[in-house]
């Protein structure tokens, strides 16, 4: 729907918004995103919000992290093999705690990386199409054919949006 | 209260300080710079400096790092641990706990540097094989020590910075001042959209979920820096629970020994109320009476071994040369919080912020006493008859860790949402359609 038209309604109440994304979806009329400033279950719902697939990247880190937790020490120690301590040469023991602590780390670090790419941050430039849906406000923008800007906006009205625009 | 005067009222602390900040943040200064020249007189002039005499190699600086590891441990009990228990009342307190985290990483962090003879090459401790190929020793806790200060301090900042980014897209939309690019820029373009949001959840629920056994790792990894060795008193197997314990103990007292000041300092007393300090307390009297159990297992443990020297090791440590730091311990940290059972002197600011104070001395001596009386009563009845006594040098040094961290700490709170806005608004009951906005509640 590249050449559509985007319009906005905002709404004082994320419960409010979520009853105008509702009725914008039911009648198929085009595109939703909303702008809110905390997450909000009732918006969630409305736009049939599945699981995220930062878990993805989070067990995929840990899995990461947890095989470099003991390939790594076992690597080094069979490159140059050196008994301290009178223990064995691979003790599982010792690096059951680097392996841990990757786990761990890798895990966080893959978590990160995946939020970043499936949010499209960092978008320094970005900015929402109003500030105050930083402070108090919702968002709804909905992108749609220039024939249904008419019906969006009369739905958006109809549910009890304060503010419309293009 | 209503979601803008939230918006208002936390961003109301970003604007320019008064003369009470200045002066804590003047007096920080001048602790750290204390620090810094007593550093850079260690490194020119050599360890001797520091007062360590056989057997004592471990001392001040070693305390200082399990201090501050400590310290950093109740920021990610508050932030992770009560998150996954949905305890709503955490939100108030979670993000100076949280920075606190981060800033008493760096603190530690730097003391094993601080305790080498040749500082400059601290880079040896990375990883990587030396000139001779050889790799770095992984059967050893010290190294253990790297991969767990180092996941903790990035996990903590991820961890903080997460949190932060909402907020931040708050400041850049709302401030107006030079800082605004800065926001722009720390923000990356936060929207607030469904998407992001979607995704934010989930990855702030993986790191709280992380971030719990984490933080249980890392302070028995501390304790193994002791209790792998075969030293009496410190070849214990009750080490890691009683120093995750103890860390979380000490970590609480420091928030409350920072929040008391910040509420009032920054006008917060709204937002972070006598009921969340309760609530602090009530942790920390539970933490207090877990460590007094180990306190009394270790002596139990040291007698029902049957070794003189573990018997010994603890004898002297009540009665020996270290008496005094001894019982300065156990009165800071047993006696004293047994008056936080009392609701009157839990709910009084004023004396849970001497307890808080009384406490953190207490758990420093802890730390001072486990490494020093353990250290100088070792296996050699020859080394018995040593006092070792701090010098000038460790004790600037320790007042300069106190003025970096409290630097750090006071130059986050006046440039960073010391409440977090975004959960503040989270934990606001939603009104049920149609109720005038007028009726909603105060936050949690």
């Amino acid at each position: 729907m590249a050449e559509g038209v985007e319009i906005l309604g905002i709404y004082d109440r994320a419960t409010t918004a979520a009853v105008g994304v509702r009725a914008v979806l039911k009648e198929g009329l085009g595109e939703v995103i909303t702008y809110s400033p905390v997450p909000d279950r009732a918006l969630d719902q409305a736009l049939h919000v599945t699981l995220s697939p930062v878990r993805l990247f989070v067990l995929i880190g840990g899995l990461l992290g947890c095989a470099t937790g003991f390939i790594f020490p076992i690597y080094t120690v069979l490159d140059w093999p050196l008994i301290t301590g009178g223990k064995p040469l691979i003790s599982i023991p010792p690096f059951v705690v680097i392996a841990f602590e990757l786990t761990i780390l890798f895990a966080s670090l893959g978590g990160m990386a995946g939020f970043l790419l499936l949010s499209r941050l960092p978008r320094v430039t970005g900015r929402p199409p109003d500030a105050r849906f930083t402070d108090n406000m919702t968002g709804i923008s909905v992108t749609c054919a220039p024939e249904q800007a008419a019906a969006v906006r009369a739905c958006l009205a109809r549910t009890g949006a304060s503010e419309i625009r293009e | 209260m209503s979601f803008a005067t939230i918006n208002d009222d936390i961003l109301r602390t970003l604007r320019p300080p008064g003369r009470v900040y200045y002066a804590g943040l003047a007096l920080a200064l001048a602790a750290l710079s204390i620090g810094v020249l007593a550093f850079l007189y260690q490194a020119r002039t050599g360890m001797g400096v520091a007062g360590y005499e056989h057997p004592v190699l471990w001392a001040v600086y070693i305390t200082n790092f399990v201090f501050w590891v400590g310290i950093a441990h109740s920021g990610t009990l508050i932030s992770a641990i009560l998150f996954l228990f949905r305890a709503k009342w955490r939100t108030a307190v979670a993000r100076a706990a949280e920075a606190m985290t981060v800033f008493a990483v760096v603190t530690a962090a730097l003391f094993p540097i601080i305790h080498l003879g040749r500082p400059w090459f601290f880079y040896w401790l990375i990883p990587y094989p030396n000139a001779r190929e050889l790799w770095v020793n992984f059967r050893s806790p010290l190294i253990w020590d790297v991969f767990a200060i180092t996941t903790y301090l990035t996990v903590s900042v991820m961890f903080l910075y997460l949190g932060l980014m909402p907020d931040l897209a708050a400041a850049r939309d709302r401030i107006t001042d030079w800082r605004r690019q800065v926001y722009r820029v720390l923000s990356l373009g936060w929207l607030g959209t469904d998407r992001q949001w979607r995704h934010y959840m989930a990855l702030y629920g993986f790191f709280a979920a992380l971030a719990t056994p984490l933080v249980v790792s890392v302070h028995s990894v501390v304790s193994w820096d002791f209790a792998v060795s075969i030293l009496p008193g410190w070849h214990s197997t009750i080490f890691a629970p009683y120093f995750v314990a103890g860390a979380i103990f000490s970590g609480l007292a420091m928030v409350i020994t920072l929040l008391v000041p910040l509420r009032r300092m920054l006008r917060l007393e709204s937002y972070i109320r006598v009921h969340h300090f309760e609530n602090l307390a009530k942790l920390m009297l539970m933490t207090s009476l877990i460590v007094s159990y180990a306190y009394m297992v270790e002596f139990f443990i040291a007698w029902y071994s049957g070794s003189p020297f573990e018997q010994g090791t603890f004898y002297d440590r009540m009665f020996g040369q270290y008496w005094a730091y001894s019982w300065m311990m156990f009165t800071c940290n047993v006696c004293v919080p047994l008056l936080l059972f009392s609701k009157t002197v839990r709910t009084n600011l004023r004396s849970l912020f001497v307890i808080s104070i009384l406490v953190n001395i207490g758990m420093w001596l802890e730390r001072y006493v486990i490494i020093v009386s353990s250290l100088s009563h070792d296996f050699d009845p020859a080394n018995w008859s040593g006092v070792y006594e701090p010098t000038w040098v460790e004790a600037a040094i320790t007042v300069g860790a106190f003025g970096l961290f409290l630097t750090l700490f006071l130059l986050f709170v006046k440039n960073f949402p010391a409440v977090s806005i975004t959960e503040m608004k989270e934990t606001m009951e939603r009104p049920a359609e149609g109720d005038p906005a007028s009726a909603w509640p105060e936050p949690v």
